[in-house]
């Protein structure tokens, strides 16, 4: 009834490294990820598929590569959009010029490549760090915008500049309608997000965070500034890879370079702050947070201004979203820099007493 | 003390010069670190006494003279190096990763003997599992041994000074070191925990037999626990003796006291 450890007594060390250690905890996100893979599909209409549940699982994937770099490495990157487009054309590529390549295998090609890339970008992090760091991975940004564009193989010479991809299939099973999708890609974020967890309750997660709380520290005690910087590099750059080889193939379908600019880039890192820095969950907060508020400004902004007679335009809207993202980030990064995810953890936190206050 | 008995030459510096720019930090320093002793740098501020450990440890490379470590040569130092050759150190101003648990500061320094790859680490299988398992009950006996069981859950940015400074060790001994250098570990610390951490610190090196080499500013505690004592003043070597030949120096008298001339 209560959320309460009382009578939980660990009788080995093992027990003690579950990712939950909680049973209530363990029993809430195996009811959640039933719930995700069993209900929803039966519940849900073509509309929440495509424009909420479908973006926001892949850019989670997204966000939680980001997370890795940022949260967990603390080098700050300002070319997650990149490398969402070298994984989406990589894989692109590789479906189109190797024949009979699988769907699956051309993704996760895609977030090699995209991973190969980023141990490349990575590199001046050895030298430099925070605001000059985050200049030299813009550059990436901009880079790779320009060679999508420009660079005609990477689109095989489409004369429009967007490519395409038909309906994909995954070991005989032809992904085609809206609920195939999401089962699809929540199969791949439930799985890379167990990986990411165990990744960061790991060795090479402690080196991690060991370089981004204290470097002269943590090479002292024999790690390698360059190894965990670099694998942080290589590992957020593929999970944020694989998530854009997912968004052109499985949610967009056909896309172009627009569809991975800069804004993407600021959005993933704006749902890292506003979701929690170091936190596996915070990436799912920031991501669903990031792709609700604006289809819920979109519906509740006309209601408020008819409410005083005014007219709310389309343009309007995407303002206020801007504003309240704006506000939202300062407040977060004053406020609470762990952002969503810290909350959520101190509520548990407080929980676990209820109703008494100590 | 009991049982431990001084050995071989393990550690060796010979001829150290360190500057930066024009600033002399080290000027021609030599001295050498016995096997299971505890060896004590001492002098006043700005002597250059954590100049002399990051030299040991490879953060700051001398320009001048040679550091030989159990009979190999080493030209030059660097952190990675001198972590896998068994030198461990703690910080003057405490350096624990502020984000993570007690239990995962000291677990970060087993990292080196910690051998799973990143996929195993990934899929959490096999050896990367066993090897948790098996360090856990290491970092565990550590634990037991300063007396931390209460906090090992706990953020160290949560913990009081005295306390992040015993983390600090932990760590330190999670390496299993066989040379460990203190950077003044009873800095800013009461009666009580100067006297548990000199406990700690003659228990690693009486049960252990590490040598410990550390700086500290506190006489009565350097007399009391070191075998040996070296002087630096303004980056030279003034001094060097047991305990009580180090007192009655007068070159150290006049360093700390001032003297007439």
């Amino acid at each position: 009834m209560f959320y309460r450890e009382n009578g939980q007594f660990k009788t080995s060390y093992k027990s003690d490294q579950q990712i939950f250690p909680i049973p209530q905890d363990r029993w809430a996100i195996v009811a959640i990820v039933a719930l995700a893979f069993f209900a929803v599909p039966m519940m849900v209409d073509e509309y929440l598929f495509r424009a909420i549940l479908i973006p926001f699982l892949i850019l989670s994937l997204a966000a939680l590569g980001v997370n890795i770099l940022v949260g967990y490495c603390g080098q700050i990157t300002l070319g997650a959009g990149a490398f969402m487009a070298v994984g989406a054309y990589a894989a692109y590529n590789f479906l189109i010029r190797v024949s009979g390549m699988p769907a699956l295998g051309a993704i996760l090609l895609g977030g090699l490549t995209a991973a190969a890339v980023g141990i490349v970008f990575g590199i001046p992090s050895l030298r430099v760090r925070g605001l000059y760091l985050a200049v030299a991975t813009l550059a990436a940004q901009f880079f790779w915008d320009w060679a999508f564009l420009r660079v005609k193989w990477f689109t095989n010479d489409a004369s429009s500049g967007s490519v395409s991809v038909a309906d994909i299939s995954v070991f005989g099973w032809t992904i085609d309608s809206p609920s195939d999708k999401y089962l699809f890609c929540l199969g791949i974020l439930v799985i890379f997000s167990l990986m990411a967890k165990n990744m960061v309750r790991g060795s090479i997660g402690r080196q991690w965070m060991a370089i981004r709380d204290m470097d002269v520290a943590a090479t002292v005690i024999g790690i390698r500034p360059m190894y965990a910087k670099l694998t942080a590099f290589a590992v957020s750059s593929f999970y944020v890879g694989v998530a854009g080889a997912l968004w052109g193939f499985v949610h967009l379908g056909s896309w172009e370079p627009a569809a991975f600019s800069i804004d993407r880039s600021f959005q993933l890192l704006f749902m890292v702050i506003i979701g929690g820095m170091g936190a596996i969950a915070g990436s799912f907060f920031g991501a669903a947070f990031i792709v609700i508020l604006p289809i819920f400004l979109n519906q509740l902004l006309p209601v408020i201004g008819g409410w005083f007679g005014l007219e709310v335009s389309i343009a309007l809207v995407s303002h206020v979203e801007i504003m309240i993202f704006g506000a939202l980030i300062a407040f977060f990064l004053i406020v609470e820099p762990h952002g969503i995810a810290r909350l959520w953890s101190t509520g548990r936190e407080k929980l676990r007493l209820w109703p008494f206050p100590h | 003390m009991t049982g431990r008995k001084i050995g071989e030459v393990i550690l060796d510096l010979k001829n150290i010069s360190l500057s930066f720019g024009g600033v002399k930090a080290l000027q021609d320093i030599s001295f050498n670190v016995l096997e299971h002793e505890i060896r004590a740098i001492i002098g006043p501020n700005g002597a250059g006494k954590s100049s002399m450990l990051n030299v040991i440890n490879g953060v700051y490379r001398p320009q001048e003279g040679e550091i030989i470590l159990r009979g190999e040569h080493f030209a030059n130092m660097n952190s990675y190096r001198a972590a896998k050759a068994g030198l461990a150190r703690t910080f003057q101003n405490i350096a624990l990763f502020k984000g993570m648990s007690v239990l995962d500061n000291i677990m970060t320094g087993r990292n080196l003997k910690m051998k799973a790859n990143m996929l195993l680490q990934a899929l959490w299988v096999g050896p990367a599992q066993r090897e948790e398992l098996e360090h856990r009950l290491k970092v565990e006996e550590i634990i037991d041994f300063l007396e931390i069981q209460h906090i090992r859950k706990t953020p160290v940015g949560r913990l009081p000074y005295g306390l992040q400074k015993r983390v600090d060790l932990a760590r330190a001994l999670a390496m299993e070191p066989q040379i460990l250098l203190l950077d003044e570990p009873m800095a800013g610390m009461n009666v009580e925990e100067k006297q548990d951490m000199c406990r700690f610190i003659l228990d690693v090196n009486d049960q252990f037999g590490t040598t410990v080499v550390l700086i500290e500013h506190d006489m009565g505690v350097v007399m009391d626990i070191s075998d040996r004592v070296v002087v630096l003043d303004y980056g030279k070597k003034i001094g060097d003796g047991t305990p009580d030949e180090v007192r009655a120096n007068p070159d150290v008298i006049s360093a700390y006291l001032g003297a007439s001339h």
